[in-house]
């Protein structure tokens, strides 16, 4: 922080103190190019400056409302000529003003007859010295704008991460690791066979989890690979209660996208969805992609009289967040509810090959 | 509920098939326990505990349609029981300091011994849970979204956005909610404490009233008032009562 405010408030220090070299040159122009008395020339050019630099604020304005990145060249030319020429005619004014206000000084008597003619030469000082101005605001502009692009990448970076950790620890749920074990608890004097294959079925869920993790965007095969696995999971603890249904387009199959980015939402479609009711109810899961973009639907049936649960709503924040981090406006979870149907839609960008 | 030579009666209540069996299993070890029943709902488990009068209950948490907590409401607090739940040791802690126990699943033997033993020492000394402390620690600084009903083994369920208002009738209230009158065991301070103050008022000794339902006031006699709500009932509003009202009312604006 303390490194930033030197270099932050050195424009507005230089901007303060750049009459005087201003003041300088025009007393410079005067001097010699108009051929007036040193005294003359000083008592114009610097007060000239003092005053006038206030004027050169205005190009402040005009260079923020016309962007050089983002205006054509013809109306930037237009634009800046135009106020060139008005600021010209202000200094012009106010050296008139001045001149008219000292020349009664018992050594500057005469002097607006001595000044009449150097018109051009104040003019000309105004023109050039707002057409500096203006560079001067561009370039602060440019460094502005890049000091804040880099905070942005730096701030989506850490949104990025902070919504992987999120994930993972959402991922891990306990719940469902504390009634998966109870299940295989079960089983073990029920059906040992069954209960080894649940074993290696949680093993294998945890272990690719981690796996995936690692990287910034997986296929969509693998992340429906993990889906199928938790529900296989869920399958032995809620038995026939809990039933899939899947329709994946080949296509949706190659496409990226953030890894465990929907398993909030199987979990929600569970938790939520099946576990509320005595009958159980359907998890369905669904992806196609269109006109470049990808579509995932999780729906699950649920009881419209059940109790909001703790918690509620944290999962689809974790989506959105993570979504938000990487596509900006490009992706989107939409969630509607019919009353009978939760269902939960999200949209991105069907990308097949990016850097992994 | 004699000690000694006659067993211990069991009822295990859980949705999932594979948490029953595990609970049973651990039951099966004791020769003196036997299983009466397994229910796979709250409703089941009503029913169940009215008909065959178990001597203690193992009782999921997380259920459909009715919870663990609403089950343990609606059976009242003769009959110990023992939560068995995969959530957080800190949601459950409450209920330990009120003599019901719980279980974390996965259920170990240790732990179910121990939880058993406490429950046996229970039965012997015949100690009942105070039925308010259990309502107090039902949903901590949580109001009430419904209200679970029992008449004989037949369960309702009213949300507390369809209770018009509730009458106190001695040890009982009646609630009143679309057209049809509730019989429930509890005191209206205590039903009162569960719901949510912005939106229920006690306007009597006797009443508590739905906000919303409320049209008018009229001027009732000398010193006292009517309330006349969108369902047409009348309602006696005490001095007190009208100064809460109006309070609540003022703060809605």
């Amino acid at each position: 922080m303390a490194k930033e405010t030197l270099p932050r408030k050195l424009p507005q220090i230089v901007f303060r103190i750049l009459w005087l070299p201003m003041g300088g040159a025009l007393f410079f122009l005067l001097n010699t190019v108009g051929g007036m008395k040193a005294l003359d020339s000083a008592v114009v050019a610097w007060p000239l400056c003092l005053f006038g630099q206030f004027m050169l604020v205005a190009a402040k304005y005009s260079c923020k409302s016309s962007p050089i990145e983002r205006t054509n060249p013809g109306r930037l030319l237009a634009t800046h000529m135009i106020a060139s020429q008005i600021i010209a005619v202000l200094w012009y004014s106010l050296a008139r003003t001045i001149v008219y206000m000292v020349s009664f000084g018992p050594q500057l008597k005469g002097l607006d007859e001595r000044f009449s003619g150097r018109g051009p030469i104040v003019y000309v000082a105004g023109t050039v010295s707002y057409l500096l101005a203006v560079a001067y605001y561009y370039v602060i502009f440019a460094r502005e704008n890049a000091m804040k692009a880099e905070a942005r990448v730096l701030e989506t970076t850490m949104l990025a991460r902070d919504a992987e950790l999120k994930a993972l620890k959402a991922q891990l749920n306990p719940h469902f690791l504390f009634n998966s074990l109870n299940s295989i608890s079960a089983l073990t004097s029920i059906d040992p066979g069954r209960a080894r294959d649940m074993c290696v079925l949680l093993g294998d869920f945890l272990r690719t989890t981690l796996r995936v993790g690692e990287h910034p965007v997986i296929p969509f095969s693998e992340e429906l690979g993990l889906l199928e696995r938790f529900l296989s999971i869920e399958k032995v603890r809620f038995g026939t209660r809990l039933r899939t249904e899947e329709a994946i387009e080949e296509e949706a199959r190659m496409c990226l996208l953030p890894p465990l980015l929907l398993q909030p939402l199987i979990e929600n479609a569970v938790a939520r969805g099946i576990a509320n009711l005595p009958e159980g109810g359907t998890v369905r899961i669904e992806a196609r992609c269109s006109n470049g973009r990808m579509f995932i639907t999780i729906e699950n049936t649920f009881d419209p009289d059940a109790l909001p649960r703790k918690g509620n709503g944290m999962g689809l924040r974790n989506v959105r967040e993570r979504l938000e981090a990487r596509y900006g406006k490009e992706a989107s979870l939409r969630v509607t509810n019919d009353g009978e149907k939760f269902e939960a839609t999200v949209t991105l960008p069907a990308e097949t090959e990016v850097a992994r | 509920m004699s000690a000694g030579d006659k067993k211990m009666r069991v009822l295990i209540v859980d949705d999932e098939e594979l948490a029953r069996f595990v609970v049973r299993e651990l039951v099966e070890t004791h020769p003196e326990m036997e299983v009466v029943a397994e229910c796979i709902n709250g409703f089941e488990a009503v029913k169940a505990v009215a008909e065959h009068k178990p001597d203690l209950l193992f009782l999921d948490v997380q259920m459909p349609k009715l919870t663990g907590f609403d089950v343990l409401e609606l059976i009242g607090t003769e009959i110990p029981v023992i939560f068995v739940t995969a959530y957080d040791e800190f949601a459950m802690k409450a209920f330990e300091v009120h003599a019901v126990d719980y279980l974390l699943k996965p259920v170990g033997k240790e732990r179910f011994e121990a939880a058993l033993e406490r429950a046996k020492e229970r039965i012997a000394a015949k100690i009942p849970v105070p039925a308010e402390i259990l309502a107090a620690a039902r949903q901590p600084g949580q109001f009430a979204e419904r209200i679970v009903v029992r008449d004989g083994t037949r369960v309702t369920l009213i949300p507390c956005s369809k209770l018009d208002y509730a009458e106190s009738q001695d040890d009982y209230v009646a609630l009143a909610s679309e057209g049809k009158k509730h019989l429930k065991q509890q005191t209206i301070a205590s039903l009162e404490a569960s719901l949510d103050p912005a939106l229920f008022v006690r306007i009597h000794r006797s009443y508590l009233v739905n906000l919303e339902r409320v049209v008018r006031i009229e001027p009732y006699g000398k010193d006292s008032r009517m309330a006349i709500l969108a369902t047409g009932a009348r309602l006696p509003v005490s001095k007190t009562g009208y100064a809460r009202l109006k309070a609540l009312l003022d703060e809605r604006g």
